[in-house]
């Protein structure tokens, strides 16, 4: 790429991106409903669902069985409890595991094929127009291609397509959704599924494993970088629905790849379910990059509706010299419970977490991060800022563990919380276990409220309270928007202003 | 279906203990806490608060050690009123000071002291909330003794509180602190091979409370105490602790700021070796405004030895202008010795400034060379900087006689060993 091509396609990200912000208006953005003609699977969980599931995807009967085996498992566990998140009982018999849009039983043919009410969805979502029509099947005129994104949407339970798939495949990347690879790649899904999340992890990767419908997929070939930014919209539509979507990103040998996911859902009185696992692979000197922005319905000022957000997310980074960094901005959900982790098994291997959550009006998020450290010389970083407004509770929860063997090893621990207004929570509880003494741990943890001082020098400035906070807070979040690819940092840092909004005054 | 292992210890336990005769309203109390034990049952290893220590020596029916001996006394030398707690004998001075009354539990059960009434196991409940600690209603319900202190003017002589003599002793002591008035307390003894030791401490406005215990330097000892604590506006509470080798020791303190103004101090220096198995446990609620709180927690460890951490500060809705401080921190000096830590911060005020630290690391080889590279042996260099990493635990103790004093008997037994 030429560095004209390169400038080119910055600018365009970021005018697009600023403008997609801009147009939207101070409450949840994507709080529309797409009124599409959807296949459910009738409401309640038993085996028969999830065969029915299995079936609808085409499976063979090793992933039925393994699907099975987690269904089995998951009727004799029990909700867990510890996170500082308090929500109703769910009934997971309310529920519709399954649910895809109609018009995609047969994949289109051609844009007139599709929906046009999916199309106007991906207008939405904000799903450039490039990609809409090569996400509805439309092949891209060759040499048109400025802006390098691939993307995979998921729209409730179906995988609706992924851009982007020649050009990939040129480089012998495999990006799909995990249906097709089940169908098309068995031998690398049956290898690494379940390999990094057990099936019995935990209650929400066990429901998840037996009920997953779709997600993405990634395979990068040995020493391959990825010649593009990969990126998953997840899209909850349907009412009552819960989407269970499960990736699995297998980085080979000396490979590289920055993934990128954003969430969102139609604004709903009735809370619903989301319940996902994210499985990483990384090998020798292969490095991952997983930038999540999550905006899914957060319920409204009165903490009617939102999205439950229960997410399994881990790295194995079984390579030595491997590396994975995680960055996420959690904006949206009513509740989350989401624990992104390193197993640093390989010598050398590296694990970063960088993370915002935002928690306004009643949104609770317990989230937070695992660094386990088993690998001599293996090295970690975390960086958590949460910020609670409105009636809001957030809680940063973290494990730092430094095995006998992790010799040499460090971990550098930062959580800063900053609360506005007085009726809202933050609190941090980390975990600390050392095991070794030639490794280092050091975990530092504050809260505080805005600088008064800041407050004045913007106001002063002659910017509203909004905007001064909103400014205030943006820098308080610094280091981990710094940390985020360049087309997720704009978004995010207007979604930050935007997420705070009516939280002063 | 099994039976619950904790219910199956909380029995054996009971069933090897008889609630102490009388009645009256320490006999209330008894049945009130010994009610709440039954609710709850003993700690067991799966509870997320024992999470890092096994409860088990201290929840089994009989103490899994034999009586040791008697240590030195680590206050000699300092002038003070000294209280002697010998089994079941309790010796107090015969002329007290001004503005100071000592008593026993024994004496305070027959009579109707109506501030140890309002005291004795409602700091303890209070402190069971969140969080139960089960072993300090234990303690409530079975003490056998203890001792009834109420200052009501400046006391400016320690009292000295030296225990001994017990097998498996659980003691309940009560301190109230009357508005203005201000006491020092220091402890030191080994009680027994086992020892349960509940403190309730009140501090009225403006009062002041000085505490400082000394155990060890034994290694066979199995110790549990608990520091319930009450301040009121402008009070100060200050705690320091120093622990010398022991087999298990698990101290927890819960101090709760009540009144505007108040300043919490809790600090804490461990070191031992082997099977040293140390949890400092302490939970700070700051439930008024402008109070300030500091915990400083140094431990280190060596051959195998575990240190334990549990710290959490609470500011409740409305403590504004809270400045809380936490800080732990250990010193690893080989590759087999654990550090477990859960600082935690639960905060529902926003004008606040409270942080947390926690480190864990080698000692400092750059330090160690200079040491070494100017003639001072290894083992004297490294109880040096072990020294040195003590201090800033150490600094909590305000009164620089006893500082002194308590550096002193560190360093010897750091020698010693």
């Amino acid at each position: 790429m030429t560095v004209l091509d390169e400038m080119r396609a910055k600018e365009g990200v970021d005018a697009e991106t600023v403008e997609r912000v801009k147009s939207l208006s101070g409450t949840y953005k994507h709080g529309w409903n797409t009124e599409i003609e959807m296949d459910y699977a009738p409401k309640g969980l038993s085996e028969d669902i999830v065969r029915l599931i299995s079936e609808k995807n085409g499976e063979p009967d090793w992933m039925l069985e393994w699907r099975l085996e987690g269904y089995r498992r998951w009727v004799g566990m029990k909700e867990p409890k510890w996170a500082m998140v308090q929500y109703p009982e769910i009934d997971f018999q309310d529920q519709y595991y399954y649910a895809r849009p109609a018009s995609m039983l047969e994949k289109p043919k051609s844009l007139d094929d599709v929906d046009p009410k999916l199309l106007e969805t991906y207008k939405k979502l904000g799903i450039p127009l490039k990609e809409q029509a090569i996400l509805a099947g439309v092949e891209p005129e060759p040499g048109e291609e400025d802006r390098k994104v691939a993307v995979d949407a998921v729209f409730d339970s179906v995988s609706v397509g992924t851009t982007f798939q020649k050009e990939l495949a040129k480089a012998g990347v495999i990006f799909c959704s995990i249906s097709e690879a089940v169908r098309e790649h068995p031998e690398l899904v049956k290898k690494y599924l379940g390999s990094v999340v057990p099936q019995s992890d935990n209650y929400y990767a066990t429901l998840n494993s037996a009920v997953f419908s779709d997600g993405s997929f990634v395979y990068i070939p040995k020493g391959v970088r990825c010649p593009m930014e990969l990126s998953t919209y997840f899209r909850i539509n349907a009412e009552n629905t819960g989407q269970f979507e499960r990736t699995l990103i297998i980085a080979e040998e000396g490979s590289y790849v920055s993934y990128l996911e954003g969430c969102t859902a139609p604004q709903r009185d009735v809370a619903q379910l989301h319940a996902a696992v994210v499985e990483i692979v990384v090998l020798d000197d292969a490095e991952v990059k997983y930038s999540t922005v999550q905006n899914w319905y957060p319920g409204d000022e009165n903490g009617r509706g939102g999205i439950y957000n229960f997410v399994t997310k881990r790295a194995d980074c079984r390579g030595d010299r491997s590396k994975v960094m995680w960055t996420q901005v959690e904006t949206g959900s009513a509740v989350t419970w989401k624990y992104p982790s390193c197993i640093l098994r390989g010598e050398a291997s590296q694990g970063e977490f960088y993370s915002i959550a935002i928690a306004n009006n009643f949104q609770q998020a317990d989230t937070g991060t695992k660094m386990v450290h088993l690998g001599k010389n293996t090295r970690s970083r975390i960086v958590s800022k949460g910020i609670s407004a409105g009636k809001a509770q957030n809680t940063y929860r973290g494990l730092v563990s430094m095995h006998p063997k992790a010799k040499n090893s460090r971990n550098y621990t930062q959580c800063d919380s900053l609360l506005i207004g007085s009726e809202c929570g933050a609190h941090t509880v980390p975990y600390i276990e050392v095991r070794n003494n030639s490794s280092r741990v050091e975990h530092e943890a504050t809260t505080s409220k805005v600088d008064d001082d800041q407050m004045f020098y913007c106001r002063s400035r002659g910017m509203d309270e909004e905007e001064a906070v909103a400014l205030v807070v943006n820098g308080f979040c610094k280091e981990v928007l710094q940390a985020l690819p360049m087309e997720f940092a704009m978004e995010a840092q207007q979604l930050v202003a935007i997420s705070l909004e009516g939280s002063v005054g | 279906m099994a039976a619950d292992p904790k219910q199956q210890a909380t029995e054996e336990r009971l069933a090897a203990l008889t609630l102490p005769e009388g009645g009256g309203w320490l006999g209330a109390a008894r049945k009130d806490a010994l009610g709440r034990l039954e609710a709850v049952r003993l700690p067991g290893r799966r509870d997320e608060y024992w999470r890092y220590t096994n409860p088990a020596p201290l929840v089994q029916a009989a103490p899994a050690l034999d009586v040791p001996d008697q240590v030195e006394d680590p206050f000699e030398g300092v002038d003070a009123l000294v209280v002697t707690i010998d089994g079941d004998n309790i010796e107090i001075p015969g002329e007290l000071p001004a503005g100071l009354e000592i008593g026993t539990l024994a004496d305070a059960a027959r009579a109707d002291i109506h501030w140890a009434k309002e005291l004795y196991g409602h700091r303890e409940a209070a402190g069971s909330r969140p969080v139960s600690r089960p072993l300090a209603m234990l303690n409530s319900a079975f003490a056998t003794n203890g001792l009834v202190i109420r200052a009501t003017g400046k006391v400016a002589m320690p009292i000295h509180v030296r225990t001994g003599g017990g097998t498996d002793p659980i003691l309940h002591h009560l301190v109230k602190v009357e508005t203005g008035a201000s006491v020092t307390v220091l402890e030191s003894g080994i009680a027994g091979a086992r020892s349960n030791i509940v403190t309730e401490i009140d501090v009225a406005d403006d009062g002041t409370f000085h505490h400082i215990r000394v155990d060890g330097p034994t290694r066979a000892r199995h110790g549990n105490t608990h520091l319930f604590a009450r301040l009121g506006a402008e009070s100060t509470f200050k705690s320091f602790t120093l622990s010398a080798h022991g087999e298990l020791t698990r101290n927890e303190a819960v101090v709760e700021l009540t009144g505007d103004d108040a300043v919490s101090h809790i600090a804490g220096a461990a070191f031992g070796q082997g099977d040293f198995h140390h949890d400092d446990t302490v939970f700070v609620i700051h439930d008024a405004e402008n109070c300030e709180s500091r915990q400083v927690y140094k431990k280190v460890l060596r051959d195998g030895a575990v240190g334990v951490f549990q710290g959490k500060i609470l500011v409740k809705e409305g403590a504004q202008k809270t400045d809380g401080y936490q800080i732990s921190q250990s010193l690893l000096l080989d590759d087999d010795s654990v550090f477990l830590a859960k600082p935690e911060l639960e905060i529902y005020a926003d004008d606040v400034a409270c942080s947390h630290g926690s480190t864990t690391g080698a000692i400092d080889e750059t330090a160690l060379f200079y040491l070494r590279s100017r003639g001072v042996p290894e083992r004297a260099a490294t109880d040096l900087l072990v020294l040195s990493f003590l201090a800033e635990a150490l600094e909590e103790i305000e009164d620089e006689t006893l500082r002194a004093n308590i550096s002193g008997r560190l360093a010897d037994w750091l020698s010693r060993d």
